[in-house]
């Protein structure tokens, strides 16, 4: 498999305004994302998730170092278009990332930048909205959407430029319990069925449990990369990070310290159970 | 308490007019507010007064919706009446008293005046009832993009104005909660004198303003994102094309323009 995105010794300092200092989030960070691959990105705050978010498609550009998006050098002025076109965003606030006040109109924005014929633009536009299960509100005003189905209709405006990879900013840390299901559960179909790489940045644990892949970001380093079980049966360590386990394995972790000897790395509530269940019939 | 407040008021509807390209619709508006100021006599205003009321009854606007968006014009009416009346100079004196002489003359030229305002207000509401913003919009960005060769930054004004629209609603629920937050502190906006009704304001134009800027930065990054990179190159979804029936209304248009300059030749 080939490489979606690809870290390179990362340095990136924002900087100071007038006499105080600029700050630096990353020293050296590499990092690497297999193409097609669904990779949840932790951290607690102010460690760096969302300016790498904004390293993936050229809005901060590396102060050392390279980060590469498909092959393209996403340093490099020329390539901007493409890269932007390899890596799609969406961000936090639905709000303001809806250009349009038709939802049809908003979706076809990105397309229309690029400079597609009307017709293809047409079909990609009810395509989208058909994957994101949108489609019957194609006509819609968008402020009188939820936050789920506002987000599902950024999500897809970006489908809509059929990129190679999609990065979500906390995408669903203003919404609902229902919304963040809505969105979810989109993302994961997009990855599943279209085979889109997906880099979701999140602090809910159990967003980043249904991930193939955790990394988890501390002081613009890596501090811990695997799969979901084993990153988040690594409990003590999250916990000296300011994170939480997911409530499952916290539980497990618990019974574990009063004398359980119970695994860590199960993650769904089913999966929990099954153990307690096997371990006090034992 | 905000929320209604409605801009653009526009009618769904799918009679002749709604169905009209947007770019017909505003160039029959100048046509039409043209052929308003050349008409002079009765005969002509009667001619206008049909052909308006013809494009009511075709766009099956609800009256009492056109009448209602009348009432804010009420003082320029009577103001312009007024004027009219006492300023016309004539030869049929109907009151002298004091200093104000009203004439035949005067007050023939004040009811014409009043029925050429509330024509001009209904024809520009006609546009917009039957027009979506956006459409509109669209409209506007098109008939004016040969402006572009003298440098007018059509496109961006048409992308400006599209924004605007969309975040009209969503500023107005951010002040209402802004309201709601100040109220919550014991901010009152109900009482005093117009000066400490003003100032009461200032605490939610600030953070308003200041959610606004954050909201517009956040924006502009997310356009980019999604390779924005101003009018050049860019295509559209949903092309304007003239159909048959824009062509029908140019001809009315003609014929209209063409009938009120003949009567106004021979003084009717």
């Amino acid at each position: 498999m080939s490489e979606a995105i690809r870290v390179e010794h990362l340095k990136y300092e924002y900087p100071g305004v007038d006499d105080t200092p600029g700050v630096t989030v990353f020293e050296d960070l590499n990092l690497s994302i297999e193409e097609g691959t669904f990779v949840a990105i932790l951290g607690s705050n102010g460690c760096g998730k969302s300016t790498l978010a904004k390293h993936f498609n050229s809005i901060l550009l590396p102060c050392g170092g390279k980060v590469y998006v498909g092959g393209l050098d996403t340093s490099d002025e020329e390539l901007l278009i493409r890269v932007r076109r390899t890596v799609g965003m969406v961000f936090q606030n639905p709000d303001n990332q809806i250009v349009a006040n038709v939802v049809e109109e908003d979706v076809a924005f990105g397309p229309e930048n690029l400079g597609i014929a009307s017709p293809e633009i047409r079909k990609r536009v009810d395509q989208a909205l058909k994957q994101v299960g949108m489609y019957e509100f194609r006509a819609h005003a968008p402020h009188l959407l939820s936050g789920g189905q506002k987000q599902r209709i950024a999500i897809a405006g970006v489908i809509a430029m059929e990129p190679k990879c999609i990065v979500l900013d906390e995408p669903t840390a203003m919404l609902d319990p229902k919304g963040r299901r809505e969105v979810i559960d989109t993302v994961m179909q997009l990855n599943r069925d279209k085979q889109i790489t997906v880099v979701l940045i999140t602090h809910h644990m159990d967003e980043a449990a249904k991930a193939q892949r955790v990394v988890v970001l501390h002081k613009g380093q890596v501090a811990a990369d695997g799969t979901p079980g084993q990153v988040f049966s690594q409990v003590e360590l999250l916990h000296k990070l300011g994170l939480a386990a997911p409530d499952t394995t916290e539980l497990c972790y618990e019974l574990n310290r009063n004398g359980f000897a119970l695994r860590l790395d199960a993650l769904d509530t089913e999966e929990c159970a099954q153990a307690l269940y096997n371990e006090v019939k034992a | 308490m905000l929320k209604d407040i409605t801009l653009g008021q526009y009618f769904p509807g799918n009679s002749v007019i709604h169905r009209l390209d947007p770019r017909t619709k505003l160039i029959m508006l100048i046509v039409y507010i043209v052929a308003l100021f050349m008409a002079v006599g009765w005969i002509g205003y009667s001619v206008m007064f049909l052909f308006l009321a013809g494009c009511i009854a075709v766009s099956r606007i609800p009256l009492k919706s056109i009448v209602r968006g009348m009432k804010p014009m009420v003082i320029i009416l009577l103001f312009t009446a007024i004027l009219n009346l006492l300023m016309t100079p004539g030869d049929t004196v109907l009151v002298k008293f004091w200093i104000i002489t009203i004439t035949l003359e005067g007050v023939l030229r004040a009811v014409q005046m009043m029925i050429r305002i509330l024509m001009l207000v209904t024809g520009t509401f006609l546009l917009t009832y039957t027009t979506s913003p956006i459409a509109l919009t669209d409209g506007l960005e098109s008939l004016l993009s040969p402006l572009k060769k003298i440098k007018l930054p059509v496109h961006e004004l048409a992308m400006m104005m599209c924004i605007a629209l969309r975040f009209i609603p969503t500023l107005i629920e951010e002040t209402d909660k802004i309201m709601s937050a100040q109220k919550a502190r014991g901010a009152d906006f109900e009482n005093g004198n117009l000066m400490q009704r003003v100032k009461a304001l200032v605490p939610i134009l600030i953070p308003l303003f200041i959610s606004a800027f954050r909201r517009a930065d956040e924006l502009a990054t997310a356009m980019e994102c999604r390779c924005y990179h101003g009018g050049e190159g860019r295509t559209k979804m949903k092309l304007l094309r003239y159909k048959r029936i824009d062509f029908g209304a140019f001809c009315v248009g003609v014929i209209l323009l063409a009938g009120i300059i003949t009567l106004a030749t021979f003084g009717l």
